[in-house]
């Protein structure tokens, strides 16, 4: 059975991580990406320290089961990206 | 809201062919659940094709192996919304995720395969996950 989700960038479908410029690092589903920046739905937002864990100690904990969605749709302006990887290949 | 349901009937028979008991109600949910002796799994069916159309195939050829679960169901997220969310109250500690696959063994969690796990692969790469995890915790096939 194949995707309804035609049009859309290799990412379109993939759980994310967006890491950024600043202290947050956000995790969600990527519905497209492009020069305005990516464009998430069901994200989570970490703050780096919050809860005593850094970005990475974060990542590593929702590697292993996933996150509970904070938003319902989120948008990272590009310049604000610093790197966009799968959460599948933590 | 959910899909139209002649849209989403082969994706439910893609399952229920291979054997796997389609739980639609909250009733059907408990029932699967409270029985809790042996090994159960608890495939959370999907609409979204970037992933559940390698969950569903992957699921099939797992379970053609020597080894498979005592009990094999699904719930259809987004589709049967109560029957889901009696499924994941089963499983209060892990995020909502669909498609995903939780395994029970005598009623405890001993695996769960979340969306983030099935992306991009492909349905034998998810089989061979699952035929892991029946390796280890089901039972060798009378002869």
């Amino acid at each position: 059975m194949g995707t309804f989700h035609q049009n859309k960038g290799e990412l379109h479908g993939i759980t994310v991580i967006v890491d950024t410029t600043g202290p947050e690092i956000v995790v969600g589903r990527c519905d497209d990406m492009d020069e305005r920046g990516i464009f998430l739905h069901e994200a989570d937002v970490h703050r780096d320290g919050e809860g005593g864990r850094s970005k990475e100690e974060y990542v590593r904990r929702v590697a292993q089961l996933g996150f509970w969605k904070k938003h319902d749709h989120l948008m990272i302006p590009r310049e604000k990206i610093v790197s966009v990887r799968r959460l599948g290949d933590v | 809201m959910p899909y139209s349901e002649l849209l989403v009937r082969p994706m439910r028979e893609e399952l229920s062919s291979a054997g796997v008991k389609e739980l639609r109600t909250p009733e059907e949910v408990d029932a699967f659940m409270n029985e809790k002796s042996g090994t159960a799994m608890l495939v959370v069916n999907s609409v979204c094709g970037c992933a559940a159309g390698m969950a569903r195939p992957g699921v099939r050829l797992a379970l053609d192996g020597d080894r498979r679960p005592d009990r094999v169901a699904s719930v259809f997220a987004g589709q049967d919304l109560e029957a889901t969310a009696r499924a994941r109250s089963y499983i209060p500690d892990i995020p909502p995720s669909s498609p995903s696959v939780a395994f029970f063994k005598d009623g405890e969690l001993v695996y769960f395969l979340p969306r983030h796990r099935i992306e991009g692969r492909d349905a034998h790469s998810v089989a061979r996950d699952l035929t892991q995890v029946f390796a280890e915790h089901c039972a060798v096939p009378a002869t």
